[in-house]
């Protein structure tokens, strides 16, 4: 056993230096070897612990099914604190974190919270649905350009335009979902890359409406609206949210009212229907539930909530762009969803903070940080399906399937 | 220019155009007819072939071995890039792919996007992000045929295509591992009972099929006269726009939806702002998938797989 195990250890290793040095060794001139031992070095060092602790343990079918994971372990023992303090917890650091923070890190913050609302929407189609989407960032796109045009053209402010580009975003979702209701899986997922490209080259093309490459800018900041009794009589005054910490805590108020949203819908009729949807498609239409009209609706969900992060970017920003919209940060918030655990929540905000604020804390990784997130996405799928934070209702079951387990063996 | 040394010259195009996406396609519709998953990868390899293409002639180039022995060089050039992304095409497999065979699709399919990502990157990273300009072989000579130009290139180019395509076909049908690999597309578990190495034959698909992109990508080179590392996402989609028209898993449907999509592209650059023909190909893709999803030459059996 121990020369067929070592065995496949070598030819993994093999494999991967295949890929690892060509892709990391050679600069267009120069060779670079130490760096891609490095890396393969890392990758054996995690291979051959692995090897040793299965040697000792002297598992050879395979990891014990009685034994819970370490990340459900954490999840369980996150459940036992009360919400209160976590939430309570979480919050507070969050409402503190401007006071503290310069305004380069807010910014980070304010990017991090942005990729969180996006994380959450994909969420829906992807993690509850189970519908792979990989032209989601459309929708984002579909928010900031809502925005700039409504505020550039006719003026409308940031809060008139938030219900107009949601809507847009939903009617957009639907045209999207539509003539995908058929597919599944692999079609799926090129469908909606199609989309997501056809959305980009129509703003980067559709030179009159807007402006093309160069993008559209001069927009509005979001603004509040206070009373003021000053001698001249009643009247409102508009503050521009424009100061970093003023976003920062718009974000913050969008971002948690798009989480009560998502677990609102996540504990409800149509967040069970979704599971049963991505669990056996035909077992739940067969059981009477209205699969095609919640797909739409968990596109449309979706999109609303893209749409409400892209018209935020775009009024915090003031300007816009189609090269904001690439297929790669499709895969960035993906990337974030898969990692987080696909339908948990707290994972997918844990994840937004790791692959967004960590490669800029490291910014001289800032060259490898797309390189790591397709290994973290591949390993991932390999090692840990599941993601980080594995979602409850997923923990639940594999719980109870485990009591079930027990109960026999001592029946 | 006479209308029809036009049309004739556009035909040549479009078949130039057409033989490039159908080599790239073919090895999508293997892959995807042996183990059912669109190996996002593809592109990226169709890429690393670019690139050692241009590696490998830019060496030889400066040894002043192209004037020399011209027709040799090509073949150390192409064979050198198809060996080398099909060493690649197997690691990628072992790595990314195998381990993931009996989980969900999702799950495979995000392992194939996340290597994808990767390889697409660490080529961003190992070769630059400017463009890397290809050594221009084959001058500027060409050939007059009723008005329309063919440069010597494009004639060897579109050769060399049709015969990687004829070599398929007779491998495909003609030899026992063809045998075994349609055996596998067929019915994996039945040909496992039957005593075809199933990981061996996934293995060669995942040869042959990366090889192809390969010589591709070195084909797209030598014409255009440059690769970049994220050239493989555009070919991507239109080779798969041309698998899917073509039926998935069909050999023959590939090169016939590489040379669709290649004239569609073509006509629609001759007579429109050629700025919107990307968004025309993704057109073609939905609604292909949408009205016919098991394509013009493909089998109820590729339909039910959707």
């Amino acid at each position: 056993m121990v020369q067929q195990e070592l065995r496949k250890l070598v030819t993994n290793l093999f494999f991967l230096a295949i890929i690892l040095i060509p892709m990391l060794g050679f600069r267009s001139t120069t060779f670079e070897f130490d760096r891609a031992l490095k890396t393969l070095g890392v990758f054996a060092a995690i291979l051959v612990f692995n090897l040793v602790v299965k040697l000792i343990r002297g598992e050879s079918a395979g990891p014990d099914p009685h034994k819970v994971p370490w990340s459900e372990r954490a999840r369980e023992r996150l459940d036992q604190v009360p919400k209160i303090f976590t939430i309570g917890g979480l919050l507070a650091v969050a409402a503190i974190f401007p006071l503290l923070a310069n305004n380069y890190m807010i910014d980070v913050g304010i990017t991090c919270l942005i990729y969180v609302a996006l994380g959450l929407g994909l969420n829906i189609v992807v993690g509850l649905c189970g519908l792979l989407d990989l032209g989601y960032i459309a929708f984002y796109a579909v928010g900031a350009y809502t925005y700039s045009l409504l505020n550039l053209t006719f003026g409308l402010s940031f809060w008139a335009a938030l219900p107009i580009g949601i809507v847009l975003g939903m009617i957009c979702g639907c045209i999207i979902g539509y003539p995908t209701l058929k597919m599944r899986g692999d079609y799926l997922a090129i469908v909606t890359l199609g989309f997501g490209e056809i959305i980009r080259l129509v703003l980067n093309n559709w030179d009159s409406l807007t402006a093309g490459p160069n993008g559209l800018f001069g927009m509005k900041r979001p603004a509040l609206y206070y009373p003021s009794f000053a001698e001249d009589g009643f009247g409102w005054v508009t503050y521009y949210l424009k100061s970093l910490p003023a976003l920062y805590y718009l974000i913050l108020f969008l971002v948690v009212f798009i989480i009560i949203g998502v677990r609102r819908l996540d504990n409800s009729r149509i967040g069970r229907a979704w599971v049963a949807v991505r669990e056996d498609e035909t077992a739940a239409e067969l059981t009477g539930v209205p699969t095609t009209w919640l797909k739409l609706l968990a596109y449309a969900l979706g999109a609303a909530f893209a749409s409400v992060a892209g018209a935020f970017f775009a009024a915090k920003l003031s300007y816009t762009n189609p090269n904001f919209f690439l297929f790669m940060e499709s895969c960035i918030v993906l990337c974030i969803v898969v990692l987080g655990g696909v339908g948990s929540i707290p994972g997918i905000i844990v994840a937004a903070f790791v692959l967004i604020a960590v490669p800029e804390v490291f910014r001289e990784l800032e060259n490898y940080r797309m390189l790591a997130f397709g290994a973290i996405m591949t390993t991932m799928m390999i090692i840990k399906p599941e993601g980080l934070i594995p979602a409850s209702r997923r923990l639940r079951s594999a719980t109870h399937h485990t009591h079930e387990e027990l109960d026999d063996s001592d029946g | 220019m006479e209308l029809s040394a036009f049309i004739l010259q556009q035909a040549i195009n479009a078949i130039f155009l057409g033989s490039i996406y159908a080599l790239i396609a073919l090895g999508y519709t293997m892959v995807y007819g042996i183990i059912e998953l669109i190996n996002f990868a593809h592109g990226e390899l169709f890429t690393a072939g670019a690139f050692i293409g241009v590696i490998v002639l830019t060496a030889l180039q400066a040894a002043g071995f192209v004037e020399s022995h011209f027709v040799l060089t090509m073949f150390i050039v192409f064979g050198l890039a198809m060996a080398y992304v099909a060493v690649l095409g197997v690691a990628v497999e072992h790595v990314a792919y195998r381990p993931l065979r009996n989980s969900s699709r999702l799950a495979a399919l995000l392992s194939a996007l996340g290597m994808s990502i990767f390889l697409s990157n660490g080529m961003m990273l190992s070769q630059g992000v400017s463009d890397r300009p290809y050594p221009q072989v084959f001058g500027l000579d060409a050939i007059e045929i009723m008005g329309a130009r063919i440069t010597n290139g494009q004639i060897f180019i579109i050769l060399l295509a049709f015969a990687l395509m004829v070599a398929l076909q007779l491998f495909v049908h003609r030899t026992r591992l063809g045998k075994a690999m349609r055996a596998t597309a067929q019915n994996r578990t039945m040909s496992r009972l039957l005593g075809i190495d199933i990981d061996q034959t996934i293995r060669i698909t995942f040869m042959i099929g990366p090889a192809l992109g390969a010589a591709a990508g070195v084909m797209v080179g030598l014409y255009y006269g440059a690769v970049r590392f994220d050239m493989g996402f555009i070919f991507m989609i239109k080779a798969f726009a041309a698998a899917i028209l073509g039926g998935i898993g069909s050999i023959p449907g590939a090169m016939l939806g590489g040379l669709i999509i290649g004239s569609i592209e073509v006509l629609w650059t001759a007579f429109l702002p050629s700025a919107w023909k990307d968004v025309t190909t993704f057109t073609i893709l939905i609604t292909v998938l949408y009205l016919k999803p098991s394509g013009l030459l493909g089998t109820s059996a590729s339909e039910a797989r959707v």
